[in-house]
């Protein structure tokens, strides 16, 4: 693997010499008449690769609509890809930016990316880099960069509820935990415990490293231990082996999902998996089911346009976080008529300022981490019309970053993490 | 105790499909003394092979299906290794850095191109009901029967194996090719072809390897990387070119894969290599590698 790396990396540093020596004759193109450069940056190989497919599709759909035109400009998007691995994303992000030329950045997909090309962004003057569907809460919670702004909701903000939900109404006191060993399954299980274990939950974790196929050894141990509901925080590859292993050792818990789990992707996929995911309880930003018309158009219109070419029956989380960045880029872009001079100042005032509605109904506005302050939906997997789909049956209005928890207090609990996953009993 | 006894199973019936993908990897090092890096793309050719053949009978209910996508997967991959062989590593034989680098290469490529055809949504196969279901075992509870049948697989990819190797006139050729390929062509035998043999049949044990682990485990892309590395570890702890040494090194990289998930998960993935690491330091040569 590292052979593909370094013959990769000789490749673009070639390409990097050639766009060296031809970017004094590029340099008019900062000029207003032409085109703005739309860096997009998804994962299209690795574990989350349908969902970094799906990505492109909502994109690719919302610019065709708008005919790659916005406050008067034409917007010229350039399609990257990585691996869900940061390293990879980074060098991909500098590609972009470096050789490229591109003003803006709509990516990356996952949780660890996310946080390498926020500290990435730092570094850049008059570039803009806007989340992709990355969702870990220290992106844009500590340290924060000025040129990072993240219009979806984090992977803690996504389990608004839940905990709360598994404790209440289903009145299960002892959880298991399983989850991938990285950045964005940290989010995920800390806002999940926040809620459960404050209410007097307990929680047993286990972890296993992205890329995990085999969870045998694990599920062995679940179905074993005392807990009266499964929480599982996988998603893509992992995640499918892990239902499909799950179903076929006969788990019979009670099942809660974190966000990519309960997902097109998944659902779409075949397999005994399907069968266990019935009735399995959800929190996120989208569903497939949401009584909302915005989100039944943006569906509508998602099926007419990719249902014969490959896409969902309904857009996935992907897809649906990307178009929100997406939105938020072309609200600011119209506000500011196109204008990206002046480093990008007027621009990046009018993204924090950018107010609107997500394709899921969602209201969607930034805090003063410009990270997004939206609307989480409970999620209920039914079978409808035929096939398996996610029903949002309850709805956590403008849930911020810190779970309405002062912000000072939430900080106070530290960043998310294998050892400090959010379950913090109250004395 | 139980749990016990289902991470040692575990650990047993991953080591099973350890020992079918490296035993290809193993057959064709110490025979051709070529370090094949595109063994996990054979594995992936058998797989995606083998499941468009397997997906439209699985629709259509046939019994079958499934049968038929595993001798789909293993004719691909004994095709595409019996080409990569003639095509290219033939002519280059002997010069090893020269082999592995081309065999690099051709992984990339087709890593590529199975991304553009696929597209990179997982899959994975389902066996007939007769081996998918659970059975009961002692100790242990209900426990999926496939990774019993995998199980059943490996040993018999064991036999088989060195039947062929040592009771068969292919087997002697191959045998006598390793100590002395230009006396075995001036008795007469078309070496060029025995090396094909060679190539194509280890190609096949890693495309047997690809359907059985996509029917255990999800198929998509990377898994060709995972098990090369699989297949290097597992070598390298048995001993380079030795089948009986190769069945201990799948059986060491299973158990500690699963007993490390289950005690350290997140150091898990170290422990395989430590094993390694060590052989290494005490046994440079392997198991049951000849020095």
């Amino acid at each position: 693997m590292t052979t593909t790396l370094t013959r990769r990396r000789a490749l673009l540093g070639t390409a990097g010499i050639a766009a060296g020596l031809a970017t004094p004759l590029a340099a008019p193109a900062i000029a207003q008449g032409a085109p703005i450069r739309l860096g997009g940056l998804t994962t299209l190989e690795g574990p989350f690769a349908t969902g970094g497919q799906d990505a492109f599709r909502t994109v690719q759909m919302e610019l065709e609509r708008i005919n790659y035109t916005v406050g008067g400009r034409r917007i010229e998007f350039i399609r990257e890809s990585s691996n869900a691995q940061a390293d990879v994303a980074l060098a991909r992000a500098r590609k972009l930016i470096e050789q490229d030329n591109a003003d803006i950045i709509l990516g990356p997909l996952s949780g660890a990316e996310g946080i390498a090309l926020r500290d990435y962004s730092r570094t850049l003057t008059g570039r803009t880099i806007v989340n992709g569907s990355s969702g870990a809460s220290d992106t844009t919670l500590r340290n924060p960069s000025p040129n990072f702004f993240r219009f979806s909701t984090d992977g803690t903000q996504w389990m608004a509820g839940l905990g709360r939900y598994v404790y209440e109404t289903l009145g299960v006191r002892e959880v298991a935990v399983t989850a991938g060993d990285y950045a964005f399954p940290y989010a995920q299980v800390f806002g999940f415990n926040i809620e459960f274990c404050r209410l007097g939950g307990r929680v047993t974790q286990y972890w296993a490293p992205l890329g995990t196929t085999d969870f045998g050894a694990q599920i062995a141990q679940i179905n074993r231990s005392s807990a009266g509901a499964l929480v599982i925080v996988h998603g893509g590859t992992d995640g499918l082996a892990f239902m499909t292993q799950y179903a076929q050792a006969g788990g019979q818990k009670p099942l809660i999902a974190g966000s990519i789990m309960a997902d097109q992707t998944m659902l779409a996929a075949r397999g005994p998996h399907r069968r266990v995911m019935v009735g399995m309880v959800s929190g996120g930003p989208i569903a497939d089911v949401i009584d909302d018309p915005d989100w039944r158009e943006f569906v509508e219109r998602y099926r007419r346009r990719w249902l014969n070419e490959g896409g969902f029956p309904s857009p996935s989380i992907h897809a649906v976080n990307y178009a929100t960045n997406l939105w938020g880029i072309l609200k600011a872009l119209e506000a500011v008529r196109g204008d990206l001079s002046n480093n990008q100042q007027a621009f990046q005032r009018a993204l924090a300022a950018a107010e609107f509605k997500a394709p899921t109904g969602a209201n969607v506005k930034l805090d003063h981490n410009r990270q997004a302050i939206s609307d989480i939906f409970l999620n209920r997997v039914e079978e409808r019309d035929g096939r398996a789909q996610v029903v949002a049956f309850a709805r956590a209005n403008a849930v911020n970053q810190t779970l309405g928890l002062p912000e000072a207090q939430f900080l106070a609990l530290g960043a998310p993490s294998r050892d400090n996953a959010g379950c913090v009993r109250p004395s | 105790m139980d749990l016990a006894a289902t991470i040692v199973l575990n650990g047993l019936t991953l080591a099973a499909l350890y020992f079918i993908v490296a035993s290809g990897f193993s057959l064709i090092f110490g025979l051709m003394r070529v370090v094949n890096m595109a063994h996990g793309t054979l594995y992936l050719v058998a797989g995606y092979v083998g499941y468009r053949v397997f997906e439209p009978l699985y629709d259509a209910d046939v019994w079958w299906a499934w049968y038929a996508g595993l001798a789909a997967g293993i004719v691909a991959a004994a095709v595409a290794g019996a080409l990569l062989q003639w095509v290219l590593l033939s002519w280059m034989q002997g010069q090893e850095l020269r082999q592995a680098l081309v065999t690099i290469g051709v992984s990339i490529i087709v890593a590529d191109q199975v991304l553009a055809i696929f597209g990179g949504t997982p899959r994975q196969f389902f066996a007939p009901d007769a081996i998918f279901g659970s059975t009961r075992v002692p100790f242990v509870g209900g426990y999926p029967t496939f990774r019993l049948v995998q199980i059943g697989i490996a040993i018999a990819v064991g036999i088989a194996l060195w039947l062929v190797l040592n009771r068969t006139r292919l087997g002697m050729m191959i045998r006598a090719g390793v100590d002395d390929r230009e006396m075995l062509g001036a008795c007469g035998v078309n070496v060029p072809r025995v090396g094909i043999a060679v190539f194509a049949l280890g190609a096949a044990l890693c495309g047997l390897g690809g359907v059985i682990g996509s029917t255990a485990q999800p198929l998509a892309l990377g898994q060709d990387g995972r098990f090369l590395l699989i297949s290097l570890v597992v070598v390298i702890v048995g001993g380079m070119g030795s089948i009986t040494g190769t069945a201990i090194g799948a059986i060491l990289v299973g158990l500690a894969e699963q007993i490390g998930q289950a005690m350290f998960p997140t150091y898990s993935v170290i422990l395989t290599f430590v094993i390694m690491v060590a052989v290494l330091a005490l046994r440079p040569q392997g198991i049951l590698g000849r020095a």
